[in-house]
């Protein structure tokens, strides 16, 4: 079957009305905390795990992925209105978004983020749908050695390559990698480092570290920012609609961004910011007004949120081809894949094509819904924004803890959360990445898993994995990503590296 | 002229905190490469077993703490902004609360003290109202998870009281079908 026929059989799946109601929810919610600071994508898939845990697979999936798109779309209405990106894949928007709002432009900038976010996530919908097919071909021809090389780049990529420090992107990611040896080990039986406590024997919950990490975490930095700078919000004056000049300054940028942003979404090579940074300076030196950069430009809210939603799409490539994934979310989301006892990588492709074509297809019934959710009524969650603060994040923690105590009621897991939040406040304080440490948590023990199998095939000899051309070269790349900006950060080169740090969502 | 002296000052005293993370992550070496001697070998000839993994990565972790060790000489740990701690204490104290009452209490008591405390650490709220309201939500976000989507979640003092109200108001609906027969 052709990639279109199994598309059009997804929207069968895709519009059943229990589907369709799976989508609009996670649509909604992922709007809401993309809206919200202190909340992205990642921290509501985990909290929404243990939640989702009877529901039906494609549905609860469905509602995951309508989630991360929805946190795009939401991520640069905080970032427009309030100069505070809702998530980390909307800093770059703050910068011109933020600017035109103040000059009473805000209509305009929120139109050109939701229909740049609406044309990028079309696009990118449409090439992950035929990408992936063409991945799995070539994923079928991978052995161990080439999954473990895979993960070894992934790991390269997501913590030392991007950011401002090597060091501490590998420190973030061997914490997880520790965290994640955490069990009994699979073929021995053997417990490792668990101490006699059995709460320990099954491993460390993604859910658990992701949410203390991600949602306990930033509550504490939040709060001890103390009452810093008083957050005003802009308020939307003037029209919603963008003039003809405003059309025609932005679908080029937004068709530059979808061409920047998917592929960086697709590589193992980290978040979705990653693309908005490169998008941002392309614009910049395309615009024929660079004198209005860093007074509102409209190119750069345009490129940068094509660029956030179109690496959002490219992401679920190397997840649901080859079970990588290269973002926080995208982590959870394998998790929430692993809850239902799916493995994504070629093999669902054939085992499963209903869930994987729905998913597929549903991303552009979302892609839809996001737009009519985004635009008419932008005022409702503009709302969202004037929760004061305190009840704002004990909210927050009431959801945080309930996904845990809903997942495992014990006294014990609480006390894990406790500790993952102030680790998460800590690694924040000192600027580690975060996001490393959870994909080490649920990569290293695959990993490892890969590699085991992959000596074992060769009876020890550690030589194997350099003899496949596949895995060489992608242990090749891993070198260079790990080296090459250790050079420009010593040259004084690394304000770029820096500049492009992934770091939440 | 104070000001280059305070310059080389500060160059020459390392960073302290970036020593004590050092010194945390030798630590946490040394207890994965202690805790991986304990391991047997997986069979007499698999060159690579449990206890490999945790070896390599023990000796990362000790890499790592001499390059944070150098990292802290050279300062090249960003500058820290000053921390406010009194609203961090809250919100930990909030949470050992609801870790603390939990099994005696119930959810919605328990995560009450955590969401009053915790907007006591982010702004000034009146904290009798805070719990109330905390409560209040708690034991809504009680009902419709435990009883409508069945999530375990501990059930105490308010929980029954709430469970036992919604029996005695649906019990009419619930006997009307049973009582024709």
């Amino acid at each position: 079957m052709d990639t279109f026929a199994l598309l059009l059989q997804g929207l069968s799946v895709a519009i059943q009305p229990i589907n369709l109601l799976y989508a609009l929810v996670g649509v909604t919610l992922g709007t809401a905390v993309g809206v919200l600071p202190g909340i992205g994508p990642a921290t509501t898939v985990a909290l929404l795990l243990p939640v989702t845990y009877k529901l039906d697979p494609a549905g609860s999936l469905i509602m995951f992925a309508g989630i991360y798109y929805g946190g795009m779309y939401g991520g640069s209405t905080t970032s427009i209105l309030l100069n505070t990106p809702g998530e980390s894949a909307s800093i770059v928007t703050a910068l011109e978004g933020n600017k035109m709002a103040k000059a009473g432009r805000g209509g305009p900038a929120l139109a050109t983020a939701a229909i740049g976010s609406f044309v990028a996530g079309l696009i990118a919908t449409i090439a992950l749908a035929f990408l992936a097919p063409w991945v799995v071909k070539f994923a079928l021809a991978f052995g161990p050695r080439e999954y473990f090389a895979l993960m070894v780049l992934a790991f390269v990529t997501v913590s030392a390559a991007f950011g401002d420090s090597a060091l501490r992107g590998l420190t973030s990611l061997f914490i997880g990698l520790t965290l994640g040896i955490i069990g009994i080990d699979l073929q021995t039986g053997q417990a490792r480092l668990s101490f006699g406590i059995p709460d320990l024997l099954d491993g460390v919950e993604v859910t658990t570290l992701a949410v203390a990490m991600f949602a306990i975490g930033e509550t504490l930095f939040v709060a001890a920012q103390g009452k810093r700078a008083p957050e005003t919000v802009e308020p939307v004056r003037g029209s919603l609609w963008m003039s003809a000049k405003d059309w025609a300054r932005s679908w080029k940028p937004w068709l530059r961004g979808t061409v920047i942003g998917f592929p960086i979404g697709a590589m193992p090579a980290g978040g979705a910011e990653i693309g908005t940074f490169f998008s941002y300076a392309a614009e910049k030196k395309l615009s024929k007004h660079p004198e209005e950069f860093g007074h509102g430009a409209i190119e750069g809210v345009a490129g940068p949120e094509a660029a956030n939603n179109a690496s959002a799409a490219g992401t679920l490539v190397p997840l649901l081809t080859l079970g990588l994934p290269t973002s926080a979310t995208a982590a959870i989301m394998l998790a929430g894949f692993q809850q239902y006892g799916l493995q994504p990588g070629p093999l669902l492709f054939t085992s499963n094509p209903q869930l994987v074509w729905g998913l597929i297809a549903s991303l552009l019934i979302a892609n839809l819904m996001l737009i009519v959710l985004n635009l008419p009524l932008i005022g409702l969650w503009v709302k969202l924004l004037t929760i004061p603060k305190p009840w704002l994040y004990a909210g927050i923690l009431l959801f945080a803890t309930l996904g845990t105590i809903g997942a495992n009621p014990s006294v014990f897991e609480l006390g894990m959360l406790l500790a993952f939040g102030l680790l998460g406040y800590g690694l924040r304080l000192f600027h580690f990445p975060i996001a490393p440490v959870v994909v080490g948590l649920i990569l290293g023990p695959m990993a490892e898993q890969q590699l085991r199998r992959a000596l074992a095939i060769s009876q020890g000899d550690v030589l194997v994995l350099f003899t496949s051309p596949i895995s060489a070269t992608l242990l090749a790349l891993a070198a260079l990503a790990l080296i090459v900006p250790l050079i420009l950060r010593a040259r004084g080169k690394g304000q770029v590296l820096a500049a492009v740090a992934a770091d939440n969502d | 002229m104070i000001e280059p002296m305070a310059q080389a000052n500060k160059q020459r005293r390392p960073d302290w905190a970036a020593l004590v993370i050092a010194a945390g992550l030798m630590a946490l070496a040394l207890l994965v490469a202690w805790d991986a001697s304990r391991l047997g070998a997986g069979g007499a000839y698999a060159r690579i077993g449990p206890q490999t993994i945790p070896y390599a990565i023990a000796i990362c972790l000790a890499g790592l703490a001499v390059w944070t060790i150098i990292a802290a000489y050279r300062h090249d740990f960003p500058e820290r902004d000053q921390q406010d701690f009194p609203p961090v204490l809250w919100i930990v104290g909030g949470l050992i609360a609801q870790m603390a009452l939990i099994r005696y209490a119930g959810f919605s008591i328990a995560t009450g003290f955590l969401f009053a405390m915790t907007a006591r650490g982010m702004g000034k709220v009146s904290l009798p109202l805070a719990l109330l309201s905390g409560i209040l939500i708690s034991a809504f976000v009680w009902f419709v998870f435990a009883r409508l989507l069945q999530l375990t979640l501990p059930a105490g003092p308010p929980e029954h009281l709430l469970t036992q109200g919604y029996e005695l108001i649906t019990a009419p609906f619930k006997a009307a079908p049973g009582s024709a027969t």
